[in-house]
């Protein structure tokens, strides 16, 4: 538990919480991140917009970031990539199917206290500590 | 227009908070689910944080019959506990294992210059649509 930082945690998650409050406040809609990206490609040409300009905020935050502060974390080295490429993969297959992802779900989802959330949440946070048990610990290979 | 400016501060501040929360750091999201290892309980408290604040704000929020910019909330009534739901979420957390990034992560790190991110999010792209086309049959 040495790296254990419960306060910019706590922090963060607040902004986001923010994030989500705004863009429900003044447009009706969900701060689902995988919904967001999976609709820039798909949805109609006036639904598009917003769903583009929400995802290069999201960049410039993180950049922003990271330019006050460029030493927060090193970026990670020699992780492997096919795990990157065939897990991606997962996560856009997996985030269909389940309509969502930590955000539509995780936080969204359980805030308005939708079942269906609350049930995506417990199955993904489970397969993520089994998956990790497996790859970490058992095979050691991450 | 002001619909657009909103979606650019929500993003924008999104991006401060997976940043501040170190969320958009893979190997943290790898500690946190490895509660059978070193376990780093930190990104519980990312939800904590978030929830608490939209558990709140949402109360208020859908007293409103319609939203300040727009005429309707675009918001799932849907409460069925499926095969597709439970077996999605499960692919999603196997793949959120494998790479320590789900999706907003992943784009927000587009823009800090490291390779995982692009193989990520063109990976999740790949991913959406192979679902779409098989979901569309």
């Amino acid at each position: 538990m040495e790296n254990f930082t419960p306060y910019s945690a706590l922090a963060g998650g607040a902004l986001i919480g923010i994030s989500i409050t705004i863009l429900l406040l003044f447009n009706g809609r969900m701060a689902g991140i995988s919904g967001i990206m999976n609709g820039v490609f798909k949805s109609p040409v006036q639904e598009r917009n917003w769903r583009l300009v929400f995802l290069i905020g999201l960049v410039l935050g993180a950049v922003l970031f990271q330019a006050i502060t460029p030493t927060l974390f090193p970026a990670r080295q020699g992780y492997p990539l096919w795990l990157i490429a065939s897990g991606g993969f997962l996560v856009g297959i997996g985030t269909r199917l389940g309509s969502g992802c930590t955000s539509g779900h995780g936080i969204c989802g359980i805030a308005n206290l939708s079942k269906r959330s609350i049930y995506a949440t417990l199955t993904f946070m489970s397969a993520g500590m089994v998956t990790v048990f497996i790859l970490k610990q058992l095979l050691e290979i991450i | 227009m002001k619909q657009i400016f909103v979606a650019f501060t929500s993003g924008i501040l999104f991006g401060l908070g997976l940043s501040l929360s170190q969320m958009i750091n893979p190997n943290k999201v790898i500690d946190f689910l490895n509660i059978f290892g070193n376990w780093d309980p930190s990104l519980a408290f990312v939800m904590i944080g978030a929830l608490v604040v939209a558990f709140i704000s949402f109360k208020f929020i859908l007293k409103r019959s319609t939203p300040i910019l727009e005429d309707d909330f675009h918001i799932s009534k849907r409460s069925d506990i499926n095969k597709s739901l439970l077996g999605g979420a499960a692919i999603f957390g196997i793949g959120w294992g494998m790479t320590g990034y789900c999706p907003g992560p992943a784009f927000a790190s587009l823009g800090l210059g490291n390779m995982e991110a692009i193989v990520m999010v063109l990976s999740i792209y790949a991913g959406f649509f192979t679902q779409n086309a098989l979901s569309s049959k």
